[in-house]
């Protein structure tokens, strides 16, 4: 569906935010993109969306593609028509809009012909935008917030939707709830790139997924060979650890490497 | 008692006037982060238009013509100028509309030469009596007109699709674009819009009532003071546009009658200025100062 053909990313002239990545979307598939900061996640993100010239960043080498088409030199809005819409990381509703208005906007893409239909979906996932539909969105709770965010992309009856760190600064329990939409959402037949820093839930919904590192692919695998890997468990999982101290240990020296590794792509990802 | 009512209605009147200059100006402002620097060429462009035009095709063709040209010039800036500079920041894109301003206003004045030409014909100088009170016709008008462009610019900016876009791209450029506005789309129309509104304005400015004056460099500092109508309203707000328009026509006509015309233009600057001392965003503006 998606395919991502040694993809080259530059912000300005400085160091490439990604080089040479390659990555599939398989039909009606959910990968995960896991990576620390700065390892070219949103990037990537934008790149497929379209957003990337907001950010002054270019396509430096490489392809997207979408179906048969090539993506990667169209506008937002087109991406957006041709069914693949993004969730920005930090959600960004439209906060002094109202949750009714913000489902609006996010219809403005579509036929309007489909609307009806998107908004019935839309509340059956999540029944809180009904009921606070004359809200302003700014109003809204953290979680409540990234589901209006979600809601907002599926109103253009999206076949491929793209997640940038929905988990982001939300309660455990909330980032149970929106793993469960996510997998909801995929059920009824759209595809989703979900990229994300909590590998747990990202590995857990994700059939297939990848691990950016200073903006390449250092790993890629289906989600249970890359949870049974032993990398992304002392990286991401915290697992394998011979005792609660040990793997603490073993999370600051990986974050130590990390960081220095972290300091090379001054642009966040 | 009767003097100030008549000021009180002819405020309100110039203030219309300046609402819907203001209201072009911030949704300029709302749609792009650029100041307008144009707008007073815009306003002198569509009533050009309207004087050398209304011989031939009669004062109402030539008053659409009017403001349907001062809207496509409007249209035609920003697609021909700021829409190919996509990157540069709304400050020099701002210092580009001083350039257009000063190039169309330059040849209009000189095109219009020792000509002051009245504008308002179907009203202008006709003043009526309202119970023993003497009130411009020309201020009337206006203020019909202009409610009535307010009210549905107000509407559509709540309900209709547009004006939806056009408050999520405001808010927040990115997220629009990730559902799929087009940004270029709703930059132009508002530009549009606001070329429209600043077309009509000129129909009230240069007449006999409103400024004593016919066209000229003259109506061109007028529709200036739609630039304090903005700021002290909120440089963001849509509302604010209005009721700072409405605070500048009525400090202007307060400020003519008790002090002195010549004052009057510096009172709307001064009523300004202490407001941004209040409330440095303007009455309803959101944003930080430093935006603008």
């Amino acid at each position: 569906m998606l395919t991502v053909r040694d993809l080259t990313v530059r912000y300005g002239r400085s160091v490439a935010a990604l080089h040479g990545v390659d990555l599939d979307v398989p039909d009606d598939g959910v990968l995960a993109v896991l990576g620390g900061n700065g390892a070219g996640k949103s990037t990537l993100l934008r790149t497929i969306s379209g957003t990337l010239r907001m950010h002054r960043g270019t396509v430096a080498g490489g392809e997207v593609r979408y179906g048969n088409r090539r993506i990667d030199q169209l506008d937002p809005a087109a991406i957006v028509g041709l069914g693949v819409v993004g969730v920005p990381e930090g959600r960004q509703v439209f906060a002094r809009m109202t949750v009714a208005e913000n489902l609006r906007a996010g219809a403005i893409g579509a036929p309007a012909s489909k609307r009806a239909e998107a908004q019935r979906r839309v509340h059956d996932l999540f029944p809180v935008l009904a009921e606070r539909a004359s809200q302003r969105a700014g109003l809204l709770s953290g979680g409540e917030q990234q589901m209006l965010a979600i809601g907002r992309a599926l109103m253009s009856g999206p076949r491929l939707l793209l997640l940038d760190e929905p988990s982001l600064g939300l309660a455990p329990r909330i980032v149970q709830r929106i793993g469960a939409t996510i997998r909801e959402i995929h059920e009824q037949g759209t595809a989703v790139v979900l990229v994300e820093q909590n590998a747990v839930m990202a590995l857990d919904v994700s059939d297939h997924a990848v691990v950016l590192e200073v903006g390449g692919i250092a790993l890629a695998g289906t989600a249970a060979e890359l949870s049974a890997s032993e990398d992304v468990q002392r990286l991401y999982l915290g697992g394998h650890a011979e005792s609660d101290a040990a793997a603490e240990r073993q999370v600051a020296e990986a974050r130590r490497q990390r960081a220095g590794v972290r300091r090379l792509s001054r642009w966040g990802g | 008692m009767e003097t100030f009512v008549q000021l009180i209605v002819n405020g309100l009147g110039k203030g219309a006037v300046f609402a819907l200059l203001a209201l072009g100006f911030v949704i300029i402002f709302k749609a792009t982060e650029v100041v307008n620097f144009a707008h007073g060429s815009l306003v002198l462009f569509g009533g050009y238009l309207v004087v050398t035009l209304r011989e031939s095709i009669g004062w109402a063709g030539a008053a659409i013509v009017g403001v349907v040209g001062a809207g496509l010039l409007a249209l035609a800036v920003e697609r021909l100028l700021l829409s190919r500079s996509k990157l540069a920041d709304p400050f020099s894109l701002a210092l580009l509309t001083i350039g257009v301003d000063v190039i169309v206003t330059e040849e209009i004045v000189r095109r219009l030469g020792v000509s002051l030409p009245f504008i308002g014909d179907a009203w202008d100088a006709q003043p009526v009596q309202v119970g023993g009170i003497t009130l411009f016709r020309t201020h009337l008008v206006a203020l019909v007109v202009a409610t009535v462009l307010i009210t549905l610019f107000f509407l559509a900016f709540r309900y209709s699709n547009w004006g939806i876009a056009m408050r999520a791209q405001a808010e927040n450029k990115e997220a629009a674009a990730l559902v799929g506005i087009r940004s270029g789309r709703v930059t132009a129309t508002a530009w549009l819009v606001a070329g429209l509104l600043a077309g009509v304005a000129v129909l009230f400015i240069a007449t006999q009532d409103f400024s004593g004056a016919g066209l000229s460099r003259g109506t061109h500092s007028i529709a200036l003071a739609a630039f304090p109508a903005a700021i002290l309203g909120g440089l963001d707000s849509t509302a604010g546009a209005v009721v700072g328009g409405i605070t500048v026509g009525l400090v202007d006509a307060l400020a003519t009658h008790y002090v002195s015309f010549a004052f009057a233009k510096s009172a709307v600057f001064l009523v300004m200025l202490v407001v941004l001392v209040v409330r440095p965003s303007g009455l309803f503006g959101t944003r930080e100062t430093i935006r603008v």
